[in-house]
């Protein structure tokens, strides 16, 4: 069998291990700009519920992907040491800590954002122990990951708010800040894959998986302002479009980022096999 | 401490894929499976081209990025350096998987066969357990404890050395522990240069790729060395 010395897309996680990065992602962020963000307590209700039912997607869509999910509580064994153990001590407690916002402590809404950001935090670093992806292990990848779910979630918030009240000016440049910041660590992380030995595939893909993110950045930096400034009815779907757009750009940047610009390293030779003639050395393979 | 290492002599390896299929047939792995795998790589444009044969599998690296990922500590590393994995603990998320540079491990979700139906010794060695978890070459761990256990010196006795050692045709495959100063394979590397793969990473791989002698060039090589305008392949 060849492979050959070219790195191809890993086929071990698929479109449920990207769920769980989108969902969790979203609905922590959306945890997160609900608790900071205050407002009427339905809309608190409904960030929520829709909060807590991303991260059970996610979670869900995970528990479909595993292998033996009648085993799966032995997830919870070695929070010592990996970061998708510590996860799984984290979804509980912020599932009951939402629940208990939700239904009857308000408060608690405080505590689910703690733990929201704890459960993205830990998505982060899943992505980047692993050492097999190019694309994942760059430590840049761990703050684009976590300022993409602020994003989202605040992207989410401010499309839930739009049919309960107008766009607040704190939350519209919260926002545009987050998107802004999005931004900046996706460009960063950029360009420390291109900066390091990373394959020129993984390149090419990276950057088309950064596309929508760019685009849905873009596109909601430029819809805020005129949320802000139009005519009420104009403003609420401005307001919403804006919202979703980012949402939408970092979700689908996560989808990419797992199942199409996850390549592995490939093989490579830092020298050939001398038979006869010695040649002169270089590395080989895992280079496009 | 003893630290077992395979050493893989990449002048010496013709492609033949005997460790390959012997590997299927120790250790009984399904269709698609290959914990010793062979690459056929080719380098260059002609007319400058080499091609070079590869035995890749688990590196039993000395700091495996697979063991810290577990979240279930399923794989686990023995003080021989052997990366294990534990059938009955892992859940099968593939995360190990992923984190492998080497693409050593593998995820069987179902039961298959090489002719569809299973013949009388594939039933007969179908073990459930390794279905939908991670499993990866283990350098025959069960022929080195058990061959241990009877005196005999792996990388020497065949009876304890790993399949695929045994069955290379060309003795490219070359087993043994490197903290042994004196044994096979310690005393092969100190003749030769070597490389570990992706060595960048800080994996501290475990199998060691020999590609020249530490011999050094004879004249009339030196020589040519000097004048070739050859490439880069």
């Amino acid at each position: 069998m060849s492979y050959g010395p070219n790195p191809w897309v890993q086929q071990h996680w698929d479109f449920r291990a990207a769920m769980n990065f989108i969902g969790g992602g979203a609905g922590c962020g959306l945890l997160i700009a609900s608790a900071l963000a205050g407002g009427p307590r339905t809309l608190q209700q409904a960030c929520l519920l829709l909060g807590l039912a991303l991260v059970g997607v996610g979670l869900l869509h995970v528990w479909a992907e595993i292998g033996r999910p009648w085993r799966a509580l032995n997830v919870f064994i070695n929070p010592g040491q990996s970061w998708m153990s510590r996860e799984a001590w984290v979804a509980p407690w912020l599932m009951l800590a939402g629940a208990a916002a939700l239904f009857f402590w308000p408060v608690a809404a405080g505590l689910a954002a703690v733990l929201a950001a704890a459960f993205l935090y830990c998505q982060a670093r899943i992505l980047q122990a692993s050492k097999g992806i190019a694309a994942w292990r760059e430590p840049r990848l761990i703050p684009l990951i976590v300022v993409t779910g602020l994003a989202e979630g605040l992207g989410l918030f401010v499309l839930l708010a739009a049919f309960w009240q107008g766009l607040d000016v704190g939350a519209a440049l919260t926002l545009g800040g987050l998107l802004l910041l999005r931004l900046l660590a996706a460009q960063r992380w950029r360009a420390a894959l291109a900066a390091g030995r990373t394959p020129t595939r993984t390149l090419t893909a990276c950057d088309r998986a950064l596309r929508p993110l760019y685009a849905g950045s873009v596109v909601a930096l430029a819809l805020l302002p005129l949320a802000l400034l139009l005519p009420p009815g104009v403003a609420a779907a401005a307001q919403a479009l804006a919202g979703l757009v980012a949402a939408l750009g970092g979700g689908v940047f996560k989808f990419l980022l797992v199942t199409r610009a996850a390549f592995n390293q490939g093989f490579a030779l830092p020298h050939l096999p001398v038979r006869g003639v010695r040649r002169s050395s270089a590395t080989h393979g895992a280079t496009e | 401490m003893t630290k077992w290492t395979m050493a893989v002599d990449l002048r010496r390896c013709v492609g033949c894929q005997t460790c390959t299929a012997a590997c299927k047939h120790a250790n009984a792995t399904p269709p698609g499976v290959q914990w010793r795998r062979v690459l056929d790589m080719e380098f260059g444009e002609y007319p400058e081209v080499q091609r070079a044969f590869v035995p890749v599998g688990c590196q039993h690296c000395d700091d495996p990025p697979c063991l810290p990922v577990c979240p279930t500590t399923a794989t686990k590393k023995r003080p021989d350096g052997i990366v294990t994995i534990d059938y009955d603990l892992c859940i099968g998320c593939a995360y190990c998987a992923v984190s492998c540079p080497y693409q050593a491990r593998y995820k069987t979700e179902r039961a298959t066969f090489a002719y569809g139906k299973a013949s009388e010794h594939e039933a007969l060695r179908h073990d459930e357990d390794r279905l939908a978890v991670a499993t990866k070459c283990t350098f025959c761990v069960d022929r080195i404890d058990d061959g241990l256990e009877r005196g005999l010196t792996p990388g020497i006795d065949p009876e304890a050395t790993p399949a695929c050692v045994n069955a290379c045709i060309a003795q490219a495959l070359v087993f043994g522990d490197i903290e042994d100063e004196n044994s096979n394979v310690s005393q092969l590397l100190a003749r030769s240069q070597h490389f570990r793969m992706h060595e960048e990473l800080g994996t501290g791989p475990n199998m060691r790729y020999i590609w020249d002698s530490t011999d050094p060039i004879p004249e009339p090589l030196a020589a040519h060395r000097e004048t070739s305008t050859e490439t880069t392949p």
